[in-house]
């Protein structure tokens, strides 16, 4: 059974963002970049399935700049086979990533197609969803426990009040919730075979998708700033303050 | 054209998250139905039907919705979107899971968790774990939302009187079933609609402590129970408790944070809060950067004190 997993290069998530002066978006030169967080937890867990025997091969896909080829190799060197870079310099959007990932998937016949449950840098939590629609394939979104049992996957998913398993048939779309594992850490000797392994590199075109989108981003501007706050020395003081100033408890 | 509105709920009531719902759906336009889908949800249909500015509600029950399943529910929303010029719903888990879907089948990019409605193709929505906010414009002919429901006033739960009509439009894709549920069971008020949220971080240190300190002070202000997300993955409580840019999004009245540091991602969940209280012994963590009252201390010995003296 082949994986795919798609992992997207993104402001490292301890960065503290800054917005462009001129409102045009989030000042990302000179900015660490690194593999999204829950992308990572993706490749861990195909890791983990080649590990366990349900996996051959697991193929890393990652859609954007020349630069996303160190994110592929870092999955690589946690234990991928080999990547696929779809370059592109244009915003990658949700539906037209799907699209790709689509294409590759059926190029490559892929069983178990796994992917984060959101980008941390536009938060959308889509792509997942819209590649198992656009591959008419069963979806399993916010997993935090996998089984491959035959030709189907359980998938425990997190759920508002707690947690939900469905059984999907194979081949399924999964995207990955922080808890399902923890990654692993590169070890040196595994980067420096993950310069070897294979990377081809594609565009947009290849697959037959044009990149853009009908959104636009007008603008980016900072949240209203909160009004600075108060110490207070005591409980009495709080609850006070919180009666009579907040008026927030009776 | 009319609004398609998404309700939530558990086959026997509706959430609140519908109501807030319909009232980001009012900024669009104001012709607003409201699709039930479910297995045995009549009450909930007719619990909709009372809700203030809705015009219609269409109801769908049939086994396979019971557990709304994305691959069923997609199709059966994707077949009624020829009516519609938005489909709106919020961002739950649920709307999460099949919304994107919808708009995958129409082939149409969509807008996740807008925080405010600015014209009927316009919206802002936070991006970066809530550190930057976009004003994003579709051009797309049908829009696909899902709401940040904490963001909009709920509209009136009374005072509506639309008719309900019963549509026989069953999809099962065949691709997924239900297996099982663990649902945590709670008396308390629901964490993303309760006024006052009470949450424990890692420094609670066990599970015990959450029950010992946490609930007594959130029993005394009938508020809701939340947590870190290291308070999570240390197991003092169950994930759906976790409060953060991968829990839930709260925007109570008042947000008591008890030995939380403040990390982002917590933030990004939380830092919409009218009113926000730290307790923590280190003046110097980030939470002291969005609290409005802030109180230095043990909260071994702060929490009894409040719970007592309230």
């Amino acid at each position: 059974m082949k994986a795919l997993v798609a992992v997207k290069r993104v402001i490292d998530y301890n960065v503290k963002v800054r917005v462009k002066a001129d409102n045009s978006g989030v000042d990302l030169s000179n900015t660490k970049m690194s593999i999204n967080p829950f992308c990572e937890i993706a490749v861990e867990e195909a890791v983990r399935l080649k590990e366990a025997g349900v996996i051959d091969e697991i193929i890393v896909a990652s859609i954007g700049p020349k630069e996303a080829q160190e994110q592929i190799r870092a999955a690589l060197a946690l234990g991928a086979d080999r990547g696929v870079l779809v370059q592109t310099d244009e915003k990658p959007y949700p539906l037209q990533v799907a699209k790709i990932l689509k294409g590759i998937a059926e190029q490559e016949g892929t069983d178990i197609i796994l992917l984060g449950k959101q980008a941390i840098d536009d938060d959308n939590n889509q792509t997942g969803q819209m590649l198992a629609a656009l591959m008419g394939v069963g979806q399993g979104t916010f997993a935090s426990e996998v089984n491959v049992e035959g030709d189907k996957v359980n998938v425990k998913r997190e759920i508002d009040g707690g947690l939900q398993t469905v059984a999907l048939s194979l081949p399924a779309v999964i995207t990955t919730d922080l808890r399902l594992n923890e990654p692993r850490y590169a070890k040196l000797p595994n980067i420096m075979k993950a310069k070897k392994k294979p990377l081809d590199e594609k565009t947009p075109a290849d697959f037959g998708v044009e990149m853009g989108s009908k959104q636009q981003i007008l603008k980016v501007e900072p949240p209203a700033e909160r009004a600075a706050g108060v110490k207070v020395a005591s409980v009495d003081e709080l609850i006070d303050k919180l009666r009579n100033e907040a008026k927030v408890i009776s | 054209m009319a609004i398609l509105v998404y309700a939530e709920h558990d086959n026997a009531s509706l959430k609140k998250a519908t109501l807030s719902t319909v009232a980001a759906a009012q900024a669009m336009g104001d012709d607003i139905h409201v699709l039930v889908a479910g297995s045995g949800c009549q009450a909930v249909a007719d619990e909709a039907a009372k809700v203030a500015g809705v015009s219609k509600v269409l109801l769908e029950d049939d086994a396979a919705y019971e557990y709304q399943l994305a691959e069923n529910v997609a199709l059966l929303v994707k077949d009624l979107a020829a009516d519609y010029s938005h489909i709106v719903a919020p961002a739950t888990t649920n709307g999460k899971n099949f919304m994107p879907r919808v708009a995958a089948l129409l082939d149409v990019s969509m807008i996740s968790e807008a925080s405010k409605v600015i014209d009927a193709k316009t919206f802002e929505r936070p991006i970066y774990a809530g550190n930057a906010t976009a004003t994003v414009q579709t051009s797309e002919d049908k829009v696909l939302v899902t709401v940040r429901t904490t963001a909009f006033d709920a509209v009136a739960a009374e005072g509506g009187s639309a008719s309900v009509e019963t549509l026989s439009n069953v999809h099962d894709a065949g691709k997924s079933s239900f297996v099982s549920e663990e649902l945590a069971s709670s008396d308390r008020p629901e964490l993303t609609s309760a006024e006052i949220v009470v949450s424990g971080g890692r420094a609670l240190a066990n599970g015990e402590n959450f029950t010992k300190y946490i609930e007594p002070l959130a029993d005394k202000l009938s508020a809701a129970v939340g947590a870190s997300r290291a308070a999570v993955d240390a197991g003092y409580v169950p994930n759906d408790m976790q409060v953060g840019q991968t829990g839930k999004i709260v925007a109570p009245q008042l947000y008591i944070a008890a030995g939380i540091s403040g990390a982002i991602q917590h933030l990004a969940g939380m830092k919409d809060s009218k009113v926000i209280v730290a307790i923590n012994n280190d003046p110097e963590a980030p939470i002291a950067s969005v609290a409005d009252y802030f109180l230095e201390g043990d909260l071994f010995d702060v929490l009894p004190e409040l719970t007592s003296k309230l």
